[in-house]
């Protein structure tokens, strides 16, 4: 390889950090998503997965077309928040749950939890799910949240793929579920379409962690492979944000290799078991 | 031989079927005052060593500290990191470790070429990229890339190794510095010592 062909073969990274910077400077100015807090890594591959689809030949062209397309915009959430999601996904973590969490949650008259970043909405229905199998789920509100309207709008509907079926089915399984999970939903056509008793009480709500404030009043928070997108400083607000919305003593779920031992808030909680990522809200330690 | 003229910031080594084994070969010839630090990306199945076994047996048996790949960890000289299973594991532009559930590329989730073009991003001409055995292409983009910036490019000779197609898919891919066979390429990267990171 020729040294000129080395020049053009690779991107120039100094140029490109200044065009990542301009297209979440339009952002944040037109739309009022801030992305500047975001993993650079994790950014930078999923904007050049749009220029790759979109055929431009550098970031910054996709500038303009944010700017004057809100459907260029609704395709950048997209990109950005797509994720793998299934149903009891790491069925250790919903099996431990089940067996550690949902039997202190009987004492309590009215249970609240919310799903922050709750993507396409698996997670929701594994949990409500449990819920149902403790006896629990009516007497139970499920707040599900997320930035990404499309997403949420699949969650809210809750068919799913039928030829997922079957891995969901061996997830629930391995999380513990007692009866058969062809029970919590009816197949129509090619899709899956899960059971009406189960969203009954989910509220399904767009929330943006990087701006919006808390919901009150938690006894569960799950929020599932959200944090790694984020710098050590978002993170820090999420997660204060999150204990600040918890009760006394309530849980923070986190995803299945994620920590908040590196965390400013890492005093706040205990783990209630080594890699459990299950964490329990603290009392606070008053000074005199 | 490229490691007497050159010195390197950091390498980067993809591996899939035959992983366990070939890596259980290759580490222990890092000698405990080795340099860089080292990544690995080796693909797993979903759930797959939740208790993290096996960074303990590789530490027990290697002169340097290996570790699972966490979000947000400082990387240090000297470490190994070892991706983990259900995340793709990148190298952040402030020199830490960040994971990411994006869906799986070549069918794989942690994915090499994710590994390999983060990571080059950052150590550019000063990254080692190595391909060993595996049933797969991946890593074949990300060692073109890793060409392209200037790296090193080292692969596993296929004949000897346990799954071919991943070392052919990167020899095809681009001009590779040193095709060795697995007893060889522990001893030869343990030569490589440090430069500056960029």
């Amino acid at each position: 390889m020729s040294a000129q062909d080395k020049v053009t073969s690779v991107p120039d990274l100094d140029l490109e950090v200044l065009e990542i910077h301009l297209l979440l400077t339009a952002i944040e100015q037109r739309y009022g998503y801030d992305f500047f807090n975001y993993a650079m890594s994790s950014l930078k591959r999923r904007v050049r997965n749009i220029q790759c689809d979109e055929n431009l030949s550098s970031i910054s062209e996709l500038v303009p077309k944010i700017l004057h397309d809100p459907q260029m915009f609704d395709r950048f959430l997209v990109e950005m928040s797509v994720t793998v999601t299934r149903m009891f996904r790491n069925p250790q973590i919903f099996k431990r749950i089940k067996e550690s969490l949902l039997p202190k949650l009987h004492t309590y008259p009215r249970i609240k939890i919310w799903h922050a970043g709750c993507a396409t909405g698996e997670e929701v229905y594994s949990m409500a799910i449990l819920l149902a199998e403790a006896d629990l789920l009516k007497k139970t509100h499920i707040y599900a949240t997320d930035y990404n309207n499309q997403s949420l709008a699949i969650a809210e509907k809750g068919i799913y793929p039928l030829e997922k079926m079957q891995d969901f089915s061996k997830n629930y399984l391995a999380a513990g579920g007692q009866c058969s999970f062809a029970d919590y939903y009816h197949a129509k056509y090619e899709h899956a379409v899960m059971a009406s008793i189960l969203s009954k009480n989910i509220t399904f709500a767009h929330h943006n962690l990087m701006r919006d404030q808390s919901f009150g009043e938690m006894n569960i928070i799950f929020c599932r492979n959200v944090l790694i997108y984020f710098d050590q400083i978002l993170q820090d607000k999420v997660l204060t944000m999150m204990r600040d919305s918890l009760i006394h003593r309530g849980y923070l779920v986190l995803g299945d290799r994620e920590t908040i031992s590196f965390t400013g808030i890492s005093e706040s909680f205990t783990e209630i078991e080594p890699r459990s990522r299950i964490y329990q809200k603290q009392p606070e330690i008053s000074g005199f | 031989m490229y490691a007497a003229q050159n010195s390197y910031s950091a390498i980067a080594i993809g591996v899939s079927a035959g992983g366990f084994e070939a890596l259980a070969q290759l580490l222990p010839a890092f000698p405990k005052d080795f340099d860089l630090p080292i990544f690995i990306t080796q693909h797993q199945l979903m759930d797959a060593d939740r208790n993290g076994f096996i960074a303990k047996y590789y530490s027990q048996r290697c002169n340097l500290p290996v570790h699972e790949a966490y979000h947000g960890t400082q990387i240090k000289a000297g470490h190994i990191y070892h991706s983990v299973s259900g995340y793709h594991l990148q190298i952040e532009s402030n020199g830490s470790l960040t994971l990411s559930v994006a869906p799986p590329l070549n069918h794989a989730i942690p994915s090499i070429d994710i590994l390999f073009e983060s990571a080059v991003e950052y150590y550019q001409s000063g990254l080692v990229g190595v391909v060993l055995t595996g049933q797969n292409t991946d890593g074949a983009v990300g060692i073109s890339t890793i060409k392209a910036y200037g790296g090193l490019t080292i692969v596993q000779d296929p004949d000897g190794a346990e799954a071919r197609s991943m070392p052919d898919a990167a020899i095809a891919a681009t001009q590779i510095d040193a095709i060795l066979p697995l007893d060889e390429i522990g001893p030869f990267l343990a030569k490589l010592s440090n430069r500056e990171s960029p």
